[in-house]
């Protein structure tokens, strides 16, 4: 796995397979909007599903999630020039982890009930694609200011992907957002919302309503071209 | 006995890792459209799960009994090492394997099936012989859950779907009505 070393000059060191300079504001932007991790990239599916079953679940991985990104991306962007090569993964994921024990302790002493719903799937936040996907092909390649502009657009994405599905499945699921009711007692829940197969539902929707949007995208501009 | 018949029916299909946990998925969505492969990759992470379990029980009593904080990291250094030595296995004795599940193989290490696999069994508190039994079932049911998503999307690739369905939107309603079969499980008996 020895990647070809390159001539390094002095002023902007050369990686190979490094992204494209770019302004702050755009690895920021991209994270959010054109490269949405779970909306476009499909990356951190099984967290995405297992806990928006409600908003205060799904807002609170979110934010989790935000927290171990910026601090990972920091630290492996920070120390990319002493980690070799060949270990590079194996360096990457111990500082995840690190990172994700910190998280998971805060939370258990800070928002017990929370963490309780959570359950394992914090600790599970360690293998969640999106942070080892960005250490690789981003954080490891680039100075730290943009890994971290890069990580807090990406978290923030997963965040707000996150928190619409579960404001949605939470809504149709038990009638309430953030525990108030909300669709009055003459709603009956759709129970089925709020368990596995409606995640994978709510998803699906979602991916069916972007390609419905795309196709017309690309109908209309092909009708005007004509 | 009959406590372990239960854990292993009900990982299988009550609570399938895959579809009813949420544990797994971007294998999941990635690597089954063919058969073949979906259930060899099947059976590399029943093989790692197997691992883990017994790693993650010796982990438990012996290392962790202590420092229990340390129990995320200690726990995804062993599957990334038990991934590596799987993933040379499989490149010496079944090359063409290795270039089916390509970059598959190694991202068994984020997995999220085994990580998971041995954090459950911890907190359930499974001795040794329940945990393999649990990883037991959990792989086959991954296995399950992976063969017969690969069987409905090689129908799929004949079938006529309408343009707006054709990436992962059909997919995941798919995965939705499986999901929903396995539901029907949930009947069965309740945990002792």
């Amino acid at each position: 796995m020895t990647a070809p070393s390159e001539p390094v000059s002095a002023s902007e060191p050369l990686v190979p397979g490094a992204p494209p300079p770019a302004t702050l504001w755009v690895d920021l932007w991209s994270g959010i909007a054109r490269d949405n991790p779970v909306l476009v990239q499909m990356l951190g599916l099984c967290p995405t599903m297992a806990v928006s079953n409600s908003l205060a679940n799904g807002v609170a991985m979110g934010i989790a999630t935000l927290f171990v990104l910026v601090g990972s991306s920091f630290l492996i962007s920070a120390s990319r020039k002493h980690i070799p090569n060949e270990v590079r993964l194996t360096s990457y994921i111990l500082i995840i982890a690190t990172f994700v024990t910190v998280a998971d302790l805060a939370l258990a002493a800070g928002f017990p009930v929370i963490s309780k719903a959570l359950g394992p799937f914090v600790p599970l936040i360690v293998v969640n694609c999106i942070i080892l996907g960005r250490a690789e092909a981003f954080a490891g390649k680039v100075s730290p200011s943009r890994a971290v502009a890069d990580a807090v657009g990406m978290g923030l994405g997963f965040t707000f992907a996150l928190s619409g599905l579960s404001a949605f499945r939470e809504v149709l699921g038990s009638g309430s957002l953030l525990g108030y009711h909300v669709l009055g007692s003459h709603f009956e829940p759709w129970v089925f919302m709020v368990m596995p197969p409606g995640g994978f539902l709510t998803l699906g929707l979602i991916f069916l309503g972007m390609g419905w949007y795309g196709t017309r995208k690309a109908r209309r501009a092909k009708e005007r071209s004509a | 006995m009959s406590n372990l018949a239960w854990i292993f029916l009900s990982t299988l299909l009550v609570n399938n890792f895959t579809l009813a946990m949420f544990l797994g998925l971007c294998s999941f969505f990635g690597v089954t459209s063919k058969i073949e492969t979906a259930w060899r990759l099947g059976a590399a992470n029943t093989f790692v799960l197997l691992i883990t379990a017994v790693s993650a029980w010796i982990l438990n009593t012996y290392v962790l009994a202590t420092t229990p904080f340390l129990r995320t990291i200690a726990f995804i250094v062993v599957i990334a090492s038990t991934v590596q030595i799987v993933e040379m296995i499989i490149k010496k004795y079944l090359p063409v394997l290795f270039r089916e599940l390509g970059i598959y193989l190694p991202l068994i290490t984020t997995n999220c099936a085994i990580l998971g696999l041995a954090l459950f069994q911890t907190t359930r508190g499974y001795t040794l012989v329940e945990g393999l039994v649990f990883a037991l079932g959990a792989g086959l049911g991954l296995t399950l859950a992976l063969t017969l998503m690969a069987s409905i999307r090689e129908r799929l690739d004949v079938a006529e779907v309408p343009a707006l369905a054709r990436r992962m939107g059909l997919v995941l309603v798919v995965a939705s009505c499986l999901s929903m079969a396995f539901m029907g499980f949930a009947g069965m008996g309740s945990a002792p």
